[in-house]
């Protein structure tokens, strides 16, 4: 099956690793990824701050780039809901009945990772090998919005070596929220140290989610606390194989922060 | 009152508050659903709530005068109070007709929306609570922080305290010998207001529901104070919101289905009162009242809910049953408490309940939309099947939108800049360009932090970043042709 991926400008610029994670894997599996250029911003940092009108046109240009495939794979959990769940919104503020009809259907044809494999290709078992102890936090808009369900702990069950441990509270929010996390930051980070504290107690060396926004929030605390805990994109420990393993890479190395800031 | 961000830090530093609202909205989460889940057809009632709600709404104007001529023909009094003011004035002056100089109160939100005490106070009348949360508020000076148990963020020892160091001022004291035993505080509060309810001549209350069809109001609760309100006084006043309504009486079954397990964690709540105007033997003005209250006065009550009616993308937030399920189940509100949101509807439902009522005016009712990580949790909880996370986000839009648009605010400017960034697909190396410069500043490993970046303090308080990779997916693509031109692994 050809497949297009829809990166994110997020992970594109800051975690380019979960892409390629993705294209190995799908590749495996024996299928052709495709990489549609022009793809940019979905919007949703735009359109959860309020700023409906600057979203109008990235979801125009969204639509564009994607009418042509017929499976669209989101390397964002988050991203992927601002498509299906927001973009008919956007189109009702446009007033367009026209565009309301193009995200309609790109939004039908447009896969988070474990629907596409799950759904799309009938894949639990990706002959993965990943030897590590793992916790997984399902993120509010996958687990909400997306409503993927267990699809994810369904593969990842199904990679060999791996050890799954039960996130405590997993289904409660880590506190992100986009720029919730900067307008309301003491209340993202009473959020943020909950959910690393119930990280924590898994014992895991690895954090992992559907959304790397979600795991830079987590990630960032946890490097600010010292934890010896690295988050991971599923899609990496998917990716990786006995033949061509991926290690933890360890715990996120802690820099002390400088009291040094640029100059505006 | 600060904004929710201030207001929220203030709170979260209450270590003792944030302990006893873990604990309790935990509690009845788990409660809830245990319930939920032994309901196959909990959907499904959610869906018919929905429904029938939407249908009043769209006919509001329909049902009201429907139960106006209903209650009325039952021998009640019909108020109609257009705001705040109005609905204060009538109650106030109903209680003096009545040679009141207390009232006792219960089912109070909407009262406490009104700021009703205060006019009944100015008014000579002094006002006292009789449900036992209610009445823990009252004696601390204090105001409620949930919708359901207004003193959730106090815990058996704080409540023995003020019982202790404040009953006496306002009626019976409390007893000797009182422990921090929930038998021991109740007796306590059963003791002190069973002395009120004896010696008042009038009850104000709110009310859960509104049936048009036969111009009954239904209270639904746990402790029999609500009962005790609306059978003992001579004189029943109640101020009901005109978003209570429903059509018929058989439509009752579907929301005290809901209400109970989403409010408490109950089956059914203890207890359910129902009156229907004024009871009296046989017929016509001259027959005696037997049982009740001998007057019955319903104010209905707009202050705002006809403006939330008219937004057709707000509007589902008036479906509200306040059940509280939202509170109990937000990651935000289980850590700030209600006080934070500054709103007598504090929680998910208060963020957009509240101003669409005030009407988005003050900075306060401006941030109360953002007061939210927008995680979805409300909406699922919500029995009505209320938007909430949508309607979060269309209010949002609101505020911005509203917004003079110069000079800009340097958040419009930080925005238009992330458009331009990221929504033309030139731009994008601009981000490569950005993590090429950090990575020649800080020349860290492939794990090194970025240092704080103003305007992002918020962020960098608590968290930290890493330096982004020094190659983007894109560019990655575009160099290796989708990897096939490079060897190694690709990562």
């Amino acid at each position: 099956m050809r497949i297009a991926l829809f990166i994110a400008c997020f992970n594109d610029v800051m975690y380019p690793r979960t892409g390629k994670a993705m294209v190995r894997l799908l590749r495996r599996l024996g299928h052709e990824v495709v990489f549609p250029r022009g793809q940019t911003c979905c919007g949703q940092m735009h359109f959860n701050t309020g700023y409906q009108d600057d979203c109008i046109p990235l979801a125009e240009h969204f639509c564009d780039v994607f009418d042509d495939y017929d499976v669209v794979l989101a390397a964002s959990g988050s991203c992927a809901s601002m498509v299906k769940e927001y973009y008919p919104t956007l189109a009702d503020r446009a007033g367009s009945q026209r565009l309301h009809r193009r995200v309609d259907a790109v939004g039908a044809r447009l896969y988070e990772l474990s629907e596409l494999l799950v759904d799309v290709l009938g894949v639990t078992d990706t002959g993965s090998y990943f030897p590590h102890r793992v916790t997984y936090h399902p993120t509010c808009h996958t687990l909400r919005m997306l409503r993927i369900g267990d699809r994810p702990t369904l593969l990842l069950r199904n990679v060999e070596g791996i050890e799954l441990a039960e996130l405590p509270e997993a289904d409660e929010c880590c506190g992100f929220g986009g720029t919730f996390a900067i307008k309301n930051a003491d209340t993202s980070t009473a959020m943020g140290s909950d959910k690393v504290a119930n990280a924590m107690r898994t014992g895991a060396e690895v954090i992992t989610a559907a959304d790397n926004s979600c795991l830079m929030h987590i990630g960032g605390m946890m490097s600010r606390g010292r934890s010896p805990m690295r988050p991971l994109h599923y899609a990496e420990i998917l990716a990786s194989t006995r033949a061509d393993p991926l290690g933890t890479g360890g715990p996120v190395r802690a820099v002390d922060r400088p009291t040094r800031e640029f100059a505006p | 009152m600060p904004p929710f961000p201030e207001a929220a830090a203030h709170a979260l530093r209450d270590s003792q508050q944030r302990h006893n609202l873990h604990k309790a909205t935990r509690t009845i989460r788990a409660k809830r659903d245990a319930l939920v889940a032994e309901r196959d057809d909990w959907e499904q009632l959610r869906l018919s709530a929905e429904a029938i709600k939407n249908r009043t709404l769209a006919h509001l104007d329909e049902y009201l005068l429907q139960f106006e001529e209903a209650a009325t023909a039952a021998g009640a009094t019909v108020h109609w109070a257009p705001e705040a003011e109005s609905a204060n004035r009538i109650v106030a002056g109903l209680a003096i007709d009545a040679g009141a100089d207390e009232v006792v109160k219960a089912k109070s939100m909407t009262t406490e929306e009104i700021g009703l005490d205060r006019a009944l106070a100015a008014a000579g009348v002094d006002a006292f609570e009789t449900d036992l949360a209610a009445l823990i508020v009252q004696l601390a000076g204090d105001v409620p922080s949930h919708i359901v148990v207004p003193a959730i963020h106090r815990n058996r020892a704080e409540i023995r305290q003020i019982f202790e160091q404040n009953m006496g001022a306002f009626g019976r004291p409390a007893p000797d010998g009182m422990t921090d035993d929930p038998a021991s505080l109740a007796a306590a509060a059963r003791a002190h207001l069973r002395e009120k309810f004896l010696r008042s001549d009038v009850a104000v209350t709110g009310a859960n529901f509104a049936v048009a069809e036969t111009g009954t109001l239904m209270l639904v609760e746990s402790e029999g104070n609500g009962r005790m309100c609306v059978t003992m006084p001579k004189t029943l006043i109640s101020v009901v919101g005109i978003e209570k309504i429903i059509p018929t009486w058989r439509d009752t079954e579907v929301f005290l289905q809901l209400l109970a397990r989403s409010a408490t964690g109950e089956r059914m709540n203890p207890y359910t009162s129902t009156w229907t105007g004024v009871h009296r033997a046989g017929s016509g003005s001259g027959a005696s009242v037997i049982d009740g209250p001998e007057q019955v006065h319903i104010v209905l009550l707009d202050e705002g809910r006809t403006d939330v009616l008219a937004d057709p993308a707000g509007r589902s937030a008036l479906r509200c049953i306040r059940c509280a399920a939202c509170l109990n189940v937000c990651p935000v509100y289980s850590r700030t408490g209600g006080h934070a949101y500054g709103s007598v509807y504090p929680g998910p439902i208060g963020a957009v309940l509240t101003p669409q009522l005030r009407g988005l005016r003050s900075e306060q009712d401006r941030n109360l939309p953002y007061a939210s990580s927008l995680c979805g949790a409300c909406f699922d909880a919500c029995p009505v099947r209320i938007p909430i996370p949508h309607l979060l986000t269309h209010l949002r839009a609101e505020v911005v939108d509203d917004e003079p648009a110069f000079p800009p605010s340097p958040e419009r400017v930080a925005m238009k800049a992330a458009s331009a960034m990221f929504g033309r697909p030139a731009a994008m190396g601009l981000g490569e360009r950005l993590a090429g410069l950090a990575h020649k500043v800080i020349r860290g490993g492939p794990d090194a932090t970025v240092p704080s970046v103003p305007g992002l303090a918020g962020w960098f308080g608590s968290r930290d970043v890493a330096v982004p990779p020094a190659e983007s997916f894109s560019n990655w693509w575009s160099r290796t042709d989708g990897g096939t031109r490079e060897s190694g692994d690709g990562r």
